[in-house]
């Protein structure tokens, strides 16, 4: 499995031609305390950079775009009721979706874990 | 104290400068996170054990939080004819106004147009006006404008503000406040003078959360030790701009440029209490045909409080509709910490603005189902 990132701040985790989407331990945090997260349908297809979910903070709602594009499988049901995982586990609990990669390909386009800490410190 | 015939907040290229407050340095070295408002640094939450807008929130609400309000403009209206000059440009009745006690006015434009949202008390020296921080330089011309030459009018910008607001703030300031007064003898609504770290303090028990507090104003110098005093109190915690707004709200209370602007009036806005008893039938205040023309007639709008549903808010220009219609928009909105749903303020059509009246909010295509309900959303637990 191998991780990417966006300069957007979410990351994608790639198994074969499936993902799993999230927001970064740094956009959480810049987010703030998160109340709410707006989550595709099972199915809904999206390109890459389409809003694919909508993370409500107690300041403001911001826009999760797909890093890649694709179809949703499956959401994170915990969300529902419990929101701040994305606060307290942005990288492991508090994913959003999975889904089935249209064009692997795309994938080059984003960053691996290095170059995506070392974008995040010349912020 | 300057006066302040002159003042520039723009450099010459015309682009804003962000202005640093008195304890500009005492945020960072807080960890406040900084962000720009009403032209000056200020922090948005602070980070670390305790920090955050929920956590500083709910802070507030079970023990005492200060705020650093010095973005915000405050005044000194005085000389021959001063009352009767303030009663020309605002709808108060200064004869009922007792000393070193605040009451909420309103500056209004000669359409009844809200041209921003104030405190005034009565002191010695003349009346003291604290005014909102993004609109104090219009405030200052258009005092400066309709006031006499012989009012003087000064801005106390060598003078920070602080509050000390929730349960225990009280109790906090009671232990390091000196004065003549007691500070449990001040009730809701009522100042006077002490000695805070040495230094000479305004102190009124007012605020905007909600909860019971004061309002604290104090020489520019002396910001840091008397802000590192009350913090030092064991019920006291830093709060950011982000609870301040979220605890107003929950209050019902209307935040400049956001629920109230010069579109609005005394009546839509729902603030008919500021036009003084006296002034309604009396008139004499800017926009006064107007002003008192709605307040007999009723007006097209009014501003209501919404609950939500679930726990997707709705955000400040959100539509809200009956059915079909568009009656009206979200002047601010989001989630409540204290009730654990969302929470706007809108203008709606004075037809759909009863208490109960269940109505929906678009957000992005999405109809939220919400029900108009009385303000504030959580009680006011002033000192009365």
């Amino acid at each position: 499995m191998t991780r990417y990132f966006t300069k957007d701040h979410e990351w994608i985790e790639v198994d074969g031609g499936n993902a799993t989407v999230g927001i970064t331990d740094y956009a959480q945090s810049q987010l703030g305390d998160i109340t709410y997260v707006d989550l595709p349908a099972a199915g809904a297809s999206f390109g890459a950079g389409d809003t694919a979910a909508v993370v409500d903070s107690v300041k403001a709602a911001s826009d999760i775009y797909c890093p890649v594009g694709g179809t949703v499988t499956e959401t994170n049901g915990a969300l529902e009721g419990e929101p701040e995982l994305v606060n307290t586990q942005a990288e492991s609990g508090g994913w959003l979706f999975r889904m089935t990669l249209a064009d692997a390909g795309q994938l080059g386009a984003l960053m691996d874990q290095a170059a995506y800490e070392a974008y995040v410190k010349e912020l | 104290m300057s006066d302040t015939t002159h003042h520039e907040s723009e450099d010459d290229a015309g682009t804003p400068e962000i202005l640093n407050l008195p304890l500009d340095g005492w945020h960072r070295a807080r960890g406040g996170r900084m962000v720009e408002f009403a032209g000056y640094w200020m922090p948005v939450q602070y980070d670390g054990e305790g920090g955050g807008i929920l956590a500083e929130h709910q802070w507030t609400r079970s023990s005492a939080g200060l705020f650093d309000v010095s973005h915000m403009g405050q005044l000194l209206i005085s000389g021959d004819g001063a009352e009767a000059a303030l009663e020309a440009v605002l709808p108060i009745d200064l004869a009922t106004l007792k000393p070193n006690g605040p009451r909420y006015s309103l500056l209004l434009n000669e359409e009844g147009g809200i041209l921003d949202d104030l405190m005034v008390t009565r002191w010695d020296d003349g009346f003291y006006l604290v005014v909102n921080g993004a609109t104090k330089w219009d405030d200052i011309a258009h005092l400066r404008e309709n006031l006499p030459d012989e009012v003087a009018l000064n801005h106390m910008d060598d003078h920070a503000l602080l509050a000390l607001q929730g349960p225990k703030a009280a109790e906090a300031l009671a232990r390091v406040a000196e004065g003549e007064t007691p500070v449990a003898a001040l009730t809701f609504m009522k100042g006077a003078r002490f000695t805070l770290a040495g230094a000479p303090a305004w102190i009124s028990r007012s605020g905007y959360t909600g909860e019971d507090g004061f309002e604290i104003s104090i020489p520019a110098e002396s910001a840091e030790a008397v802000a590192d005093l009350l913090l030092a109190q064991p019920e006291v915690h830093a709060i950011g701009l982000g609870a301040r707004d979220s605890l107003r709200l929950e209050a019902g209370l209307p935040l400049y440029g956001h629920d109230l602007n010069e579109e609005t009036d005394p009546v839509s806005a729902d603030l008919v209490f500021a036009i003084n008893r006296r002034r309604r039938t009396e008139g004499g205040f800017p926009g006064a045909g107007l002003v008192l023309k709605a307040l007999a007639d009723g007006s097209a709008t009014r501003r209501v409080g919404l609950a939500l549903e679930g726990r997707q808010a709705a955000r400040e220009g959100a539509e809200v509709y009956a059915g079909d219609a568009c009656v009206g928009r979200l002047t601010s909105g989001g989630f409540s910490p204290t009730l654990g749903h969302p929470i706007a303020m809108a203008y709606v059509a004075t037809a759909h603005a009863t208490p109960g009246t269940a109505l929906e909010i678009d957000v992005r295509g999405k109809r939220l189902p919400a029900r108009v309900t009385a303000l504030p959303f959580v009680s006011h637990k002033y000192h009365r």
